[in-house]
């Protein structure tokens, strides 16, 4: 894995030549958003470090006081930690005082943090305690006289929390959760996340490509009823049922919301014809994979959330995740998956979510499909001539259950380009 | 967090160390002929080196060892083998691709009844058109073989690997 020594390192020639010109076609995306170095500068400038909610982290990851998490805001290495009055606090991983990367384990129990270097220490809040050597010895050395621990701390972030969702931000001045999130996507937020979760596992992977292509992915109906058998041969999300894309206003979140109905989907020979992923006669061996056990009031058994910037959510039949992207150069991020249950899931309900993620994850049926078309993308938009990429299916003011759309992606660019002053 | 189809047979040695030298060789050569079967991409064969009952596995170390039941693949039972099988085979979207995978450090450990524990290392090297070589997994199986009418198979086969962050994908299982 080579991300960040890419950084810095994008040769010369047509792709750091340009002078960020969106075209007027707002359906065009230019080629250069997904691999240019300064464009990547700009996106951790005024998205990862602006007014922007980052998801970081559930709160059954770190479910007792003493408890952390390695997680990340953007690119930037963060620690997620739970101080012994039950409180959740975000700060960096990075020693206030020589930059060390001093957190190394993906989770762990602590009642404090020491920087392994010269051993300075912080609390679960991320405040400087210790520093060793203060005062010098024999009168000599040490830090200066005035030195105020107070102000060396770990630079924090603002925390806010729903349901069992930890997000953070940089700015003091980023509006409310609730706000930023808007009424529907808090509706189907509140399906998923019930905050009696249990942490199953954690997935982790990087995918050669940019960031913003896998929120594209969850964005757009299209691809999913072409590219993924498992969704349409066994109805978790074909033209057959009821579906809803929902937009926020702002167009940066979107909800991809689907209804299975009961048994095969019944495709017509037309749809068929067009869906090479529709596999009429596939039967499954163990079809307990896909059994549906009805565990929330939401009408959609199917809703695969996009919040911007770095958060992608899914309840899809029985498997619940969170997936954080964090973003590694333009041309590469690592996905981190918290895969969870309910807290009242008996030994069969665990087992049944075990059997179902089958279908998400990194070796998942969905998943390989995902991230291998990516890989693909990316590669083609880093070795081809440049050209600006189609966004052309479907209509701004669709009615919301069109399902071959880009609606939901041109939504997200639109609100890019504004935070960008593309 | 409990997995009820996992296996153990019991702890200590209860067969001389000539029998698990001898049950040692026995599952090279088993475990030569899988890696020969998943390199030629034949993943229908893979699941017949499994009883009906056998769990398969694939489980990130920082998981495992944090209790986490989560699996990269989790197939109670041949049939869900054969499902990933048949969609690896006929349904799933991916790149074309050389697997290479190396089985080594093989132990018999204990041997109880028609069971068998048993462990040992494995390396899967994949390499993509225009693409070098890559280590794509390293990791470590727990395996308890059954003797079925003379013929060893897996009841279990744990795979749990080091390289928790994953180079995109695990198309093939392992």
């Amino acid at each position: 894995m080579d991300g960040n020594s890419r950084v810095g390192e994008t040769p010369p020639g047509p792709h750091s030549a340009r002078n960020y010109v969106w075209p007027e076609d707002d359906a065009l995306i230019p080629d250069w958003i997904y691999t240019d170095q300064e464009i990547y500068k700009r996106e951790i400038e005024r998205i990862f470090l602006g007014r922007h909610w980052n998801f970081v982290g559930l709160d059954c990851e770190l479910p007792q006081p003493g408890d952390y998490i390695r997680s990340f805001v953007g690119p930037f290495p963060v620690v997620v930690a739970r101080d012994p009055d039950g409180e959740v606090h975000v700060f960096e991983n990075r020693c206030a005082h020589r930059g060390a990367e001093f957190c190394r384990e993906y989770r762990g129990k602590a009642d404090s943090f020491i920087c392994p270097y010269h051993n300075w220490t912080y609390n679960l809040e991320g405040d400087l305690t210790a520093v060793p050597f203060r005062r010098g010895i024999k009168g000599k050395g040490g830090v200066p006289k005035d030195f105020d621990m107070s102000r060396h701390g770990l630079r924090k972030y603002r925390v806010a929390q729903r349901g069992g969702v930890i997000f953070a931000t940089a700015r003091d001045e980023t509006e409310p959760l609730e706000n930023y999130l808007g009424p529907d996507v808090v509706a189907e937020f509140d399906a998923t996340f019930d905050g009696d979760m249990k942490l199953l596992g954690v997935h982790r992977n990087v995918i050669p490509g940019n960031w913003k292509l896998y929120q594209e992915n969850l964005k757009d109906p299209y691809h999913a009823t072409l590219l993924h058998t498992y969704l349409t041969t066994f109805g978790l999300f074909v033209s057959t049922n009821e579906s809803r894309i929902m937009v926020d206003p702002l167009g940066r979140h979107a909800g991809l919301l689907s209804r299975r109905s009961d048994g095969r989907p019944d495709v017509s020979e037309e749809d068929r014809s067009n869906m090479q992923a529709f596999k009429a006669t596939m039967e499954l061996n163990d079809p307990r994979v896909l059994d549906f056990v009805r565990e929330h009031d939401s009408k959609w058994s199917g809703a695969a959330m996009t919040i911007f910037p770095t958060l992608t959510a899914l309840r899809q039949t029985n498997i619940l995740n969170t997936r954080l992207l964090v973003p590694r150069g333009p041309n590469e991020f690592m996905m981190i998956w918290a895969v969870f249950g309910r807290v009242d899931d008996d030994d069969e309900m665990v087992r049944h979510r075990l059997r179902q993620n089958n279908i998400f994850g990194p070796s998942g049926f969905l998943g390989i499909e995902d991230n291998e078309a990516l890989k693909f993308v990316q590669d083609g938009l880093l070795k081809a001539r440049p050209a600006d990429g189609l966004a052309v299916l479907g209509e701004d003011d669709e009615p919301e259950d069109t399902i071959i759309t880009e609606r939901a992606i041109r939504g997200m660019y639109r609100y890019y380009r504004e935070v960008m002053g593309l | 967090m409990s997995i009820a189809t996992t296996v153990t047979a019991k702890p200590g040695n209860t067969a001389s160390s000539a029998a698990l030298r001898e049950a040692r060789l026995e599952i090279e050569e088993f475990n030569y002929a899988y890696a020969e079967t998943l390199d030629r991409f034949d993943a229908d064969g893979w699941a017949e080196y499994f009883t009906d009952d056998a769990l398969y596995h694939v489980v990130a170390r920082d998981n495992y060892e944090s209790g986490l039941p989560l699996g990269l693949i989790y197939c109670e039972g041949k049939a869900m083998m054969k499902d990933r099988a048949y969609a690896l085979l006929n349904t799933e979207m991916y790149a074309p691709r050389y697997l290479h995978l190396s089985i080594t450090n093989t132990r018999a450990l204990s041997i109880d009844g028609p069971l068998i524990r048993a462990t040992a290392n494995y390396t899967l090297i994949e390499t993509l058109v225009d693409e070098a070589s890559r280590l794509q997994q390293v990791g470590k199986y727990d395996d308890v073989f059954e003797r079925v009418d003379g013929r060893l198979l897996l009841k279990q086969r744990r795979c749990i690997y080091d390289s928790v962050t994953i180079n995109n994908c695990l198309v093939f299982p392992v």
